[in-house]
């Protein structure tokens, strides 16, 4: 697979008018997996929808590169098509429209007309993907998340991410609302797509827990809508074992949220 | 001003065109009764739409009779997309007259009938006259229906006796060829007891400019136990001006099903009642339209409990666009004594244009107490989350639009029951929403 690279630089995002990320600095290779923590509130999410492009976030400085294109210029969908992905943390569910039918447009939409992926091939892959996941191959027949529960939610987005196979994928969440189960689950299809494909990721975490089945290599702790500390996978493990409270210290910071205009 | 004048056709005129078509006597009073009653009847008022100066009365009233289809082999590209070559129970009428008619031969020895209405006039007199504006639609509700009951031009007769089951779809086409001939079409659809069938039909006509009328009704009668599916496309182009006025009886244990693909392109008013009569009956009226250009539409759907736990879930789907604007009426009446009746209901218009307009208006008339009932009615625009979802697969905006749209029809356009219909359906919404 080709190399992606996403260079975000000084980047700061407002919601109606009032400013989430205050520069923010993170370069992401192919094979890179990066995890995000922190505790709630201090700008992971806006993150992740400001890189996607979440129509109701406003990038007010800085730049998002992806192999050194503008992502700022490009649409939603071309972002998606350059090789970005973000599994959602609430996808929408989309009546009348088939989980199947829905993946199928996803992928001729990075195919030119007339080279459409072929029922046959596509519903083999699709099966493959679904039995990866332990999903009923119901889903695929039902209407996109609709009725879905907050797992089958999850298990859905990482579904999607294996049969897109994106460049660079950020994972919002994902690990929200899972039971150990459906989380090694999810870990799983991660982990294949990571040797599979040379994945780079963006892991938006509270939480330890998934970072024990997929190891990042780099651990960035965020707070106050900025990234205020970075190591290896230890600095997640220290997170877990003793909380954020010593960073904050260490950092003079006593209100961790992003303070609200 | 009112553009609705005296008409050019008196009774000397429909007792001459009754004549034309060797129809029963019966039949000949019927049309000059109301021929009076036309002059002198208003006509109707649906809620929230002026009708007043819709054309009405402009229309030709008979033509040539259109050329015959010798085999579903050879039919012209214009009906191309609504045959499955399979169907041996289909009737195609061309400007009002018989084109093609088949029927399977099993069906036909148990007594089924398919046939146009002149024919079943002629042929099954007796029985066309028990259920040809008696019970359901009345001659003297309103100055449209004293004017179909002067001068219907045509229609089918469907008739299916006690305890047969039809399992493959009966299929008619009615194809206004000629521009300017209305379509005065009159289809009446009777399951005897402990029956059950499915009909489609389809209306077609070209005329984006010419003036004409359809001034159409359909009476469904569901006997005892009866079970009937009833599918429609209706495709008549700007020119037309329509009325249409679908309604249903349905007797004890009895279900009669509607799924309406209601496409024209002109100045439409649609009725689709539902009486629930029987104990136990129950009805799932679903309607589905694409409004574009000036149009403007007026569709009313109404379910009226009589017997006791009777059941209706009346569905509406709309996409608006242009300068379009549709009203959308739910109506769920209750009667006294119909206890344990549910009236429930879902009204939703999808606006895709700034200049479109449109409304829902849920109604329940409830005068029982042991009752249950419910409705849902919305206006709203394609949500951009969903589109940011989609499009964040790499969808783009026009293609998750297009998604969403033929999603939020979809429950509707798969209760169409016969498969090439219901890809007809998809095409013409596709047609009318790019």
């Amino acid at each position: 697979m080709a190399d992606f690279t996403l260079e975000i630089e000084d980047l700061h995002v407002s919601i109606e008018g009032n400013e989430i990320l205050k520069g923010v600095t993170l370069t992401i290779n192919s094979g890179e997996f990066h995890a995000v923590m922190g505790p709630n509130g201090t700008g992971k999410s806006t993150l992740a929808s400001a890189v996607m492009g979440h129509p109701k976030f406003e990038i007010t400085q800085g730049s998002i590169k992806l192999n050194g294109e503008d992502v700022l210029e490009m649409e939603v969908d071309e972002r998606a098509r350059a090789g970005l992905f973000l599994a959602m943390q609430y996808p929408s569910e989309i009546t009348g429209v088939t989980t199947s039918d829905f993946l199928r447009s996803s992928i001729n939409a990075r195919r030119d007309e007339g080279d459409e992926i072929s029922l046959m091939k596509f519903i083999k892959e699709m099966d493959g993907s679904l039995a990866e996941l332990n999903i009923d191959e119901n889903m695929a027949q039902r209407y996109l998340n609709e009725g879905f529960s907050g797992g089958e939610k999850k298990r859905n987005e990482i579904l999607q991410l294996l049969m897109l196979k994106p460049g660079i994928s950020i994972l919002d969440e994902i690990d929200s609302g899972l039971d150990i189960d459906a989380l090694k689950v999810v870990a799983k299809g991660v982990n294949k797509i990571r040797e599979e494909t040379g994945l780079g990721c963006l892991i938006i975490t509270h939480y330890q827990r998934l970072l024990n089945y997929v190891e990042p290599d780099y651990v960035h702790v965020m707070m106050q809508g900025r990234i205020v500390k970075s190591g290896g996978k230890e600095l997640a493990v220290s997170l877990e074992e003793d909380g954020y409270e010593w960073i904050k210290e260490e950092l003079g910071i006593e209100d961790e949220t992003v303070e609200q205009a | 001003m009112t553009t609705v004048t005296k008409l050019p056709y008196d009774e000397t005129y429909v007792t001459e065109f009754s004549k034309e078509n060797n129809e029963p006597a019966w039949m000949t009073e019927l049309r000059t009764e109301a021929i009076d009653l036309a002059n002198n009847l208003e006509l109707p008022t649906p809620d929230k739409t002026k009708i007043h100066r819709w054309n009405f009365t402009d229309f030709k009233h008979k033509s040539a009779a259109g050329e015959a289809i010798t085999s579903l082999d050879n039919v012209p590209e214009a009906l191309n997309d609504f045959i499955d070559k399979e169907n041996e129970n289909i009737v195609i009428l061309r400007n009002q007259s018989v084109a093609y008619a088949s029927l399977n031969n099993e069906l036909k020895e148990k007594g089924v009938i398919l046939t146009d209405i002149f024919t079943a006039l002629r042929e099954h007199g007796d029985l066309v006259k028990q259920y040809y504006m008696t019970d359901a639609v009345g001659k003297d509700e309103h100055k449209l229906t004293a004017l179909h009951a002067a001068l219907m031009n045509g229609g089918v007769f469907v008739y299916v006796p006690k305890n047969v089951e039809v399992t493959e779809p009966l299929q008619t086409i009615f194809w206004q060829e000629d521009n300017e001939l209305a379509l005065f079409n009159h289809v009446i659809v009777v399951a005897e007891e402990s029956s059950s069938l499915t009909y489609v039909e389809n209306y077609v006509s070209h005329n984006e400019e010419e003036p004409s009328v359809a001034n159409i009704i359909t009476e469904v009668f569901a006997k005892d136990n009866a079970k009937v599916s009833f599918g429609a496309v209706d495709h008549l182009e700007a020119g037309v001006t329509t009325y249409i006025n679908r309604r249903g009886m349905v007797g004890n244990d009895a279900t009669l099903d509607w799924a309406l693909g209601q496409m024209n392109e002109g100045h439409t008013v649609s009725e689709n009642e539902t009486h629930l009569v029987g104990n136990n009956s129950s009805s799932t009226p679903r309607t589905v339209t694409v409004g574009r250009g000036k149009q403007t539409q007026n569709f009313t759907t109404k379910t009226m409990h009589y017997g006791l736990d009777t059941d209706a879930m009346i569905s509406q789907r709309g996409v608006m666009t242009g300068r379009s604007t549709a009203i959308f009426n739910a109506i769920g009446k209750i009667f006294n004594g119909a206890t344990r009746a549910n009236a429930e209901q879902e009204s939703r218009l999808l606006m895709l244009s700034g200049k479109a307009r449109g409304d829902a208006n849920p109604i329940l008339l409830i005068d029982e107490d042991d009752v249950t009932a419910g409705h849902a009615a919305s206006v709203g625009r394609v949500d951009e989350m969903q589109l940011y979802y989609m499009m964040s697969r790499g969808i783009t905006r026009e293609e998750a639009e297009r998604l969403i749209i033929h999603g939020f029809l979809d429950p509707v356009v798969n209760e169409l029951p016969i498969e090439t219909i219901k890809n007809q359906l998809t095409q013409l919404i596709e047609g009318k929403i790019s």
